[in-house]
């Protein structure tokens, strides 16, 4: 397999000509990197769907959804869903978006095609790895997809599994025994395959870097990916023992999270002496550096395309590096702050209120430094710029309302409402995505070899980004109003006036929904029938855009790339106004 | 093509990884024999240590939680069998070290060309299959320790104690056989690269054992104490 004499940077293995090889099994970090992104594409309009059927039964309780009955004809008899059927959708649409969206897409997917392009690698440190890597993402999926379609349907405990409910068994409600069996193995395979993604993350960023690129020369996105995969690699290695322990005390009659003396429908279970915040606490150390999984990736993304686009370079290029380090060293002392009404002992709310108010300071910093780099700028308003600023936008708006759920005390009084839906939507899901949104328009050329269609680009942005302020701005009223989350319907409550916002909402999410299909017909006509893309077609600077679009199966063409630049040298003088980071010329005088 | 800096038939040495500074020198034609292979699965087995680590530390975790949340821990004897095995367990690492030795010897990274060196390279090869018969009987020997504590009646879940000593013993037990796994694997490779160590994944090998190694004291230290 290696030879002895070869060149180390060389790939260590040659282009496969069998279709399965080739398109399926594939060791091609760029063709594992499109898998992932079809898997992830695929999941989002499942979640999507997911949300429209809980926004209509949330807004018309009573309407038959035409074909639910035909999904789960117990959850939704004659199209009517259950209370139980809602915590299933929502449980799926949650853990569907978390893990196989929200990870998979800024994380895996574009990190697998480009962080190996932009640091001058031919391929991930460890390609095997990385083909069983997404195969057992797969695999995950296609055991989340199974809960579908078992007895009693998907698991009622959320994407938290919060025990005891998850670790009972089925006599605590539907779909809590085969459904969260499958979610819980689902879960553990997931893991396993994203430790194995981090390993090659890892690997790649600190042994395959070309000549001259050095850590401060790379691009701010293989910095995140970098960062995120170090906290990837510690998150899901907790994640997977809290897996292992509710499997088995879910199926061998251990007691690790399930108390003594519990009765669920008329029966005294068999365990005892069971910790329920143990679970919260195991999942949430993994859950909190999860929400930075999520985001950290579109910020690195944001923080590259960005000065493309405004032509200037980043504002405080050394910051945003070190806020992004930040922010991933911090992430591990905040997770107790998702507990503060878990009736963990109050003294340790406050303890963990503290980092929790001290992350803002680096995510203030990078959101400065990414509206300082626009301002005075001249900016070319492309599809991927407006998403930049989009994400900028909604970042700010989730981040806002962050720094009162840091408190405990406001935090007992919002934790069940609206108001945390719309905080986590915002800042982790919608910016997350904004991200992903802007990297697709960008990179999109160097992928497939054509352009998107800037005019399509620009109404799914528009209408995208006015859709979430509709959906996720009111809910923060709700919240306020005292609108609980979680509940399937308001029909005879205090909640009842607050029905007609519901109804705004529910009609804003479908047609928002819906703009998403411009994005997914505009990616599919411009595969075939954009224009054809030049190498670098945004004149931006890092290593993807010095080799062809799409990129040889080497990358490179046999050439080994020499990094004399750091990837921020836009608005230079001269003929053109930025310096490639393979152009040997120095950095001129802006 | 007009901002890349280089024709696409030269080659340059990628002999430092990313020292930040620009190329000194470019040599056209040369190509590194540095091993980074080798040095790549390095990087890999200690990002797994990193991981491993951390997976044992939430089961530490959880288990000092467990026993402090409520007052129903029952401590027993851990079966006897359990000193032996970690003594096994240490020879294998010894036995590693052997191998080391005499693969340390025939270094060239053209492999082992003379009969000297072939002769040690399969001695090398000798003590490889040692360690891994160790590292299984290891493994079998704990299972002796669990027929050992069912025969007291303890089982998985009988009590959170147990359940733990099953977790423990058995994960690690996993990542052990995974370890033996390795052997089989670096063999293969000595085979195929004519006896060059570093680029069998020795080096990556020898790093992950003896963590499980040292990971297995930790963890019956853990259970002496807390058992």
């Amino acid at each position: 397999m290696h030879d002895v004499s070869s060149d180390p940077a060389v790939h260590h293995h040659t282009a496969p000509t069998g279709f399965l090889r080739k398109w399926v099994f594939s060791l091609d970090h760029k063709v594992i990197g499109k898998q992932y992104y079809a898997l992830a594409l695929v999941s989002v309009f499942i979640g999507i769907v997911l949300s429209w059927l809980m926004r209509l039964h949330l807004a018309w309780p009573a309407w038959p959804i035409p074909l639910l009955d035909k999904l789960s004809a117990v959850g939704a008899p004659a199209g009517v869903m259950t209370p139980e059927y809602y915590l299933s959708l929502l449980t799926m649409h949650g853990t569907i978006m978390v893990f196989f969206v929200l990870t998979n897409a800024p994380f895996a997917a574009f990190g697998n095609y480009f962080l190996p392009i932009q640091i001058g690698a031919e391929d991930m440190a460890f390609p095997r790895f990385n083909m069983m890597s997404f195969w057992t993402t797969f695999v995950a999926w296609l055991f989340m997809m199974a809960a579908f379609f078992v007895a009693d349907g998907p698991p009622i405990s959320g994407w938290t599994a919060y025990a005891p409910l998850s670790a009972v068994g089925g006599d605590a409600g539907p779909g809590l025994a085969m459904g969260q069996n499958l979610w819980a193995i689902s879960i553990a395979v997931f893991c396993i395959a994203s430790l194995l993604g981090a390993l090659n993350f890892i690997s790649t960023t600190l042994d395959l870097r070309t000549k001259g690129m050095s850590l401060a020369r790379m691009p701010f996105s293989s910095w995140a990916w970098f960062v995120t995969s170090v906290i990837a690699l510690l998150a899901f290695a907790v994640l997977l023992p809290a897996c292992i322990l509710l499997i088995l005390d879910r199926t061998a009659g251990t007691s690790f999270f399930i108390p003594a003396g519990l009765v669920l429908s008329d029966k005294l279970q068999p365990h005892s002496g069971g910790s329920p915040l143990l679970w919260q606490h195991l999942f949430w150390f993994f859950g909190h550096p999860e929400v930075y999984i999520a985001i950290l990736p579109s910020i690195g993304i944001v923080a590259t395309i960005l000065p493309a686009f405004a032509r200037k370079p980043l504002l405080g290029p050394r910051a945003v590096i070190g806020s992004m380090i930040a922010i991933g060293f911090l992430s591990y002392m905040v997770w107790g702050h998702h507990m503060f009404v878990s009736g963990m002992n109050p003294f340790s709310a406050d303890l963990f209120s503290i980092p929790t108010l001290i992350i803002t300071i680096p995510a203030t910093i990078l959101t400065l430094l990414l509206i300082g780099t626009v301002y005075g700028a001249k900016m070319r308003f492309t599809s991927a710029a407006l998403f930049c600023l989009g994400f900028i936008s909604v970042f700010i708006s989730g981040g806002i309302s962050g720094f009162f759920l840091a408190q405990p005390s406001l935090d007992t009084v919002l934790h069940a409402t609206y108001f945390v839906v719309a905080h986590f939507h915002f800042v982790m899901a919608v910016a997350s995505i904004f991200g992903v949104f802007a990297g697709t328009y960008f990179w999109f050329p160097k992928m497939t070899g054509r352009m998107m269609n800037e005019a399509m680009g620009k109404w799914h942005f528009w209408l995208t980004f006015l859709g979430v302020y509709m959906i996720f701005m009111p809910m923060h009223y709700l919240g306020l109003a005292g609108n609980v989350r979680r509940y399937s319907a308001f029909v005879d409550d205090y909640a009842i006036s607050l029905i007609p916002v519901h109804k705004f909402i529910t009609i804003a999410a479908l047609l928002t929904g819906a703009a998403q299909l411009i994005f997914l017909f505009n990616l599919i006509w411009s595969r075939f029938r954009g224009p054809v893309a030049a190498e670098n077609p945004w004149e931006a600077t890092s290593l993807e855009w010095s080799t062809s679009s799409p990129p040889p199966f080497d990358n490179f063409g046999g050439r080994h790339m020499v990094v004399y630049n750091g990837p921020n040298e836009y608005g230079v003088d001269g003929p053109q106004d930025y310096i490639m980071q393979t152009s040997p010329e120095k950095a001129r005088s802006r | 093509m007009a901002t890349t800096t280089l024709p696409p038939s030269a080659h340059i040495v990628v002999d430092d990884r990313g020292s930040g500074s620009p190329p000194k020198a470019i040599r056209p034609g040369h190509v590194t024999a540095s091993g980074a292979h080798a040095e790549k699965s390095e990087t890999g087995v200690w990002i797994a240590v990193a991981a491993i680590s951390m997976f044992f530390a939430a089961f530490t975790s959880s288990m000092i939680v467990r026993q402090g949340v409520t007052p129903d821990w029952i401590h027993f004897q851990l079966p006897r069998v359990m000193y032996v095995n970690t003594l096994v367990l240490l020879v294998s690492s010894y036995t590693l070290e052997l191998a080391r030795r005499r693969f340390v010897a025939t270094s060239g990274s053209a492999g082992a060309t003379t009969e000297a060196a072939k002769s040690l390279v399969s001695k090398g090869m000798y003590w490889m299959y040692v360690t891994g018969a160790l590292g299984l009987l290891f493994v079998l020997g704990q299972l002796l320790a669990w027929r050992n504590l069912s025969a007291q009646g303890l089982y998985l879940a009988t009590n959170p104690s147990s359940s733990f000593f099953y977790v423990f013993t058995a994960t690690h037990g996993i990542h052990l056989l995974g370890g033996v796994c390795g052997v089989l694997y670096v063999l293969a490779r000595l085979r195929r690269t004519n006896g060059v160590a570093r680029h069998s994944g020795f080096g990556a090998f020898s790093i992950y054992w003896h963590f499980m190694d040292i990971l297995w004291v930790y963890l019956l230290l853990l259970l002496v104490f807390r058992f």
